[in-house]
């Protein structure tokens, strides 16, 4: 097999496991800080409990996050050395200071923040809390700054076939980085709450009827009602930038092979790339042309003008099929939610099971988005300036097989063991009873 | 400024140095806590990670900031380094993961599952420091191949196992107290005796392989300087031993002693690896300055390191103060 190929598999196999854990704790990190706060405004214990649960499933997430995090500093290098040989000054500055800014604040406080409780006075405990919350943020920031740079590059020159930075402003307000990191937030807040909503409807389900599920189901919820439109219309601005910098990507996700007007929008179909053409389209005139120009003759590119330098369609197509249908069951479902929690104060068993069932709708959109964004890139690794295939290593394509299939099996035997493991604590937290002693309740007692 | 411009490369060699150095030490003392669980039942178990629970992903970071130092500063090296060490490097990922996700599940797991979490806890620790080690030794030897140099850097996992068996040991003498105290200076005291064994074994070896490294160490005057680092090494394994014998105390204002010990033995033994292959960041193939990347880049980098590297160890600092003395049971609440 191609060595670029299974390189590409390892990696892509590596950072798709990784993005998940991420993805949960940025998000989650806000929300413990805000069940923290809430505690310490009100003193209900019920806050301090959902804050405990919580917490258990932040530390787990984090682990995974840590160790695959780990794996991909080493698979820079193993898998892509031509990528910091080519552009090294500037992706190296930016994962140091990733590492500076972030990886050490949030691991040191990490430790504060899940064993400290009774170790140091309660506002030390929460300030804690907030700052894994914001390393965890910090770290989103800089590695997705650096992501962005990859797709619209700015800020540098090239001399003598390697790039140098002239100007870091430039380079880290890149185009397409407010977009990328405020779409990647939103989903990291959306992940987070359907997952908190669909945990807490399982235990609600189970009869567990302490008042941390009743809170932790109502702020998921919530969260999740009030994130969705934001992130619709974060994500519209998003397409709209990738339309003016990478054509060709916009052009694969819509399916659209001719440049012209009154382009449709095709809701589905099977697209072609040998004949150049969707088949069983299903399609709804003028729609793309309204979407991407907001209006009927508005021009849209099409594929055909990339002819070589596109990416593969197919993929592209389905997985932005895949995440916009995702973001749709999941504007619904919280809308739906939220509006039975406002009008009756509790949501019906059946619509209990559609949060049970979509609690990992979030992983479902944001693997699928970024599978549109970083398949959408290729042939490119860095747009214009480095392909993917300059990029790979001479590492023999035996020796890339064999530690693909040890990746491949630790990391499903982890994903079982993570997604059993949530559900095993959640059944273990409602059989428990009240959840710990009161003998330190004193000391943290609010301030009156 | 033109001075540190021109020593760029240096400056970063030594920032990567300590990085790894903080990183043995540190995440040494874990992974070494990991192997020393192999000895322990359930309830000892529990209290041995209670003594790193607090610590171990932050000294992990150390192992990320250094991997990241070269892959920033020198790339050629790192392009270099790790793909010689590719094998080595993904079994050393995969006990890496197998320790950092068992510290979790150990505990979160269904109680049927959490005796085989321990085993995946103890076999990545296990895997981690072996492959540490047998990486070093393959580096020492300049990455040549042969049955020799294979078997070298075998021995040179054992060895690095041992050391991170040590300072594991001292560790749990540290942090805890009573019998698991009673058993802890017994591990010390044989890993000890097995640290000295693959200290001696790479001392012996590495001037053999490279006719300059047995130039730099046995010319004339470099041999009076560089002694002092064997002698002190030396007086060093004498005196652990010495103060382990009398070990554990009645009174425990000293348990720290042997832990600050190791840390000294660690320093030592990095000193005289950075005294021999200095100026090379790869034995025998590339000098740190012919491998360094672009100045400006470096520059930022530096600057944010004088900047952010004082609050890491300020806050580092706390953490330690936070979790100071004997460790006790980990509770989320």
């Amino acid at each position: 097999m191609d060595p670029i190929l299974l390189a590409r598999i390892q990696f892509g196999a590596n950072i798709s496991f990784h993005i998940l854990f991420p993805t949960i704790t940025i998000a989650l990190g806000w929300v413990l800080l805000f069940f923290k706060l809430r505690f310490n405004a009100t003193g209900n214990e019920a806050w301090m409990n959902a804050y405990r649960f919580w917490v258990k499933v932040f530390a787990l997430s984090f682990a995974l996050g840590v160790v695959s995090g780990i794996t991909m500093s080493f698979q820079f290098g193993t898998n892509w050395p031509g990528f910091m040989e080519r552009v090294g000054n500037i992706a190296g500055p930016l994962l140091a200071y990733e590492v500076l800014t972030a990886f050490f604040l949030e691991a040191t406080f990490l430790g504060i923040m899940l064993f400290g409780f009774r170790r140091v006075p309660g506002w030390a405990h929460t300030l804690a809390t907030f700052l894994v919350a914001f390393g965890t943020t910090m770290s989103a920031f800089w590695i997705l700054v650096l992501n962005s740079w990859m797709h619209t590059p700015a800020g540098f020159e090239m001399r003598e076939g390697v790039a140098h930075a002239t100007d870091w402003m430039a380079i880290i307000f890149n185009p397409s980085m407010p977009y990328r990191l405020g779409h990647m937030l939103l989903a990291s807040g959306l992940t987070c709450a359907f997952l908190i909503a669909g945990l807490s409807a399982w235990r609600w389900l189970r009869q567990d009827r302490s008042e941390d599920v009743r809170l932790a189901l109502r702020v998921g919820i919530w969260l999740a009602a009030a994130l969705i439109p934001v992130q619709i219309l974060v994500g519209d601005l998003h397409g709209l930038n990738t339309l003016e910098h990478q054509p060709a990507k916009v052009a694969a996700m819509e399916g659209n092979w001719e440049t012209r007007g009154n382009v449709p929008l095709v809701l589905f179909g099977v697209p072609n790339e040998r004949e150049r053409r969707n088949d069983y389209a299903i399609e709804i005139p003028n729609g793309a042309s309204l979407i991407l120009k907001h209006e009927a003759e508005g021009v849209v590119p099409g594929l055909n003008d990339f002819i070589g330098k596109h990416p593969p369609v197919a993929p592209v197509f389905y997985a932005f099929r895949i995440m916009v249908g995702m973001g749709m069951a999941m504007l619904a479902l919280s809308w739906l939610g939220a509006f039975l929690l406002w009008r009756k104060g509790e949501i019906p068993r059946l619509v209990a099971w559609a949060f049970v069932a979509m609690t990992f709708s979030g992983w479902v959109a944001t693997l699928a988005g970024w599978y549109v964004t970083e398949i959408g890139r290729q042939p490119w690794l860095v747009t214009g300036v480095l392909t993917t295939a300059q990029a790979a290593s001479a590492v023999p394509a035996g020796m890339i097989g064999t530690t693909l299939a040890l990746y491949l099996a630790i990391y499903a035997v982890l994903m079982v063991a993570y997604i059993s493991v949530l559900f095993h604590l959640a059944k273990k937290a409602g059989g428990a009873g009240p959840a710990a002693p009161p003998a330190y309740a004193p000391r943290l007692q609010p301030a009156e | 400024m033109d001075l540190i411009s021109q020593n760029l490369p240096i400056i970063f060699a030594g920032l990567m140095a300590l990085s790894i150095l903080a990183y043995v030490i540190l995440d040494g003392y874990d992974l070494g806590v990991g192997i020393l669980m192999a000895r322990g039942d359930r309830s000892e178990r529990d209290r041995m990670i209670a003594t790193i629970g607090p610590f171990w992903d932050a000294n992990e970071t150390w192992l990320v900031l250094g991997i990241g130092l070269l892959l920033v500063a020198f790339p050629a090296a790192h392009g270099l380094i790790l793909t010689e060490l590719y094998l080595p490097v993904a079994l050393m990922l995969l006990g890496l993961t197998l320790r950092g996700v068992a510290f979790e599940f150990r505990v979160k797991a269904q109680t049927r599952f959490q005796n085989a979490w321990d085993r995946a806890f103890i076999g990545g620790s296990l895997l981690a420091a072996l492959t540490q080690g047998y990486m070093l030794g393959r580096y020492i030897m300049g990455f040549q191949a042969g049955l020799w140099q294979e078997a070298f850097a075998l021995a040179a996992g054992f060895g690095l196992a041992a050391a991170y068996t040590f300072v594991g040991s001292t560790w749990l003498i540290a942090k805890t107290e009573g019998t698991l105290q009673v058993r802890a200076v017994l591990w010390a005291r044989a890993s000890l005796l097995l640290t000295l064994a693959g200290m001696i074994a790479v001392s012996l070896a590495t001037p053999l392989v490279s006719p300059r490294i047995f130039d730099r160490w046995f010319s004339f005057p470099n041999i009076i300087g560089l002694a002092s680092i064997p002698l002190m090494t030396g007086a060093l394994f004498l005196s652990l031993w010495i103060f382990l014998r009398r070990m554990p105390r009645g009174d425990h204002s000293l348990d720290l002693v042997p832990f600050l010990g190791a840390m000294a033995l660690f320093t030592l033994g990095f000193l005289g690896l950075a005294y021999s292959f200095y100026p090379y960041i790869v034995p025998e193939k590339l000098t740190i300055r012919a491998a360094a990347s672009a100045t400006e880049s470096l520059w930022i980098i530096l600057l944010g390191a004088i900047f952010v590297l004082p609050f890491i160890a300020g806050y580092t600092a706390f953490s330690y103060y936070v979790f100071r003395g004997k460790a006790r049971e980990l509770r989320y609440d």
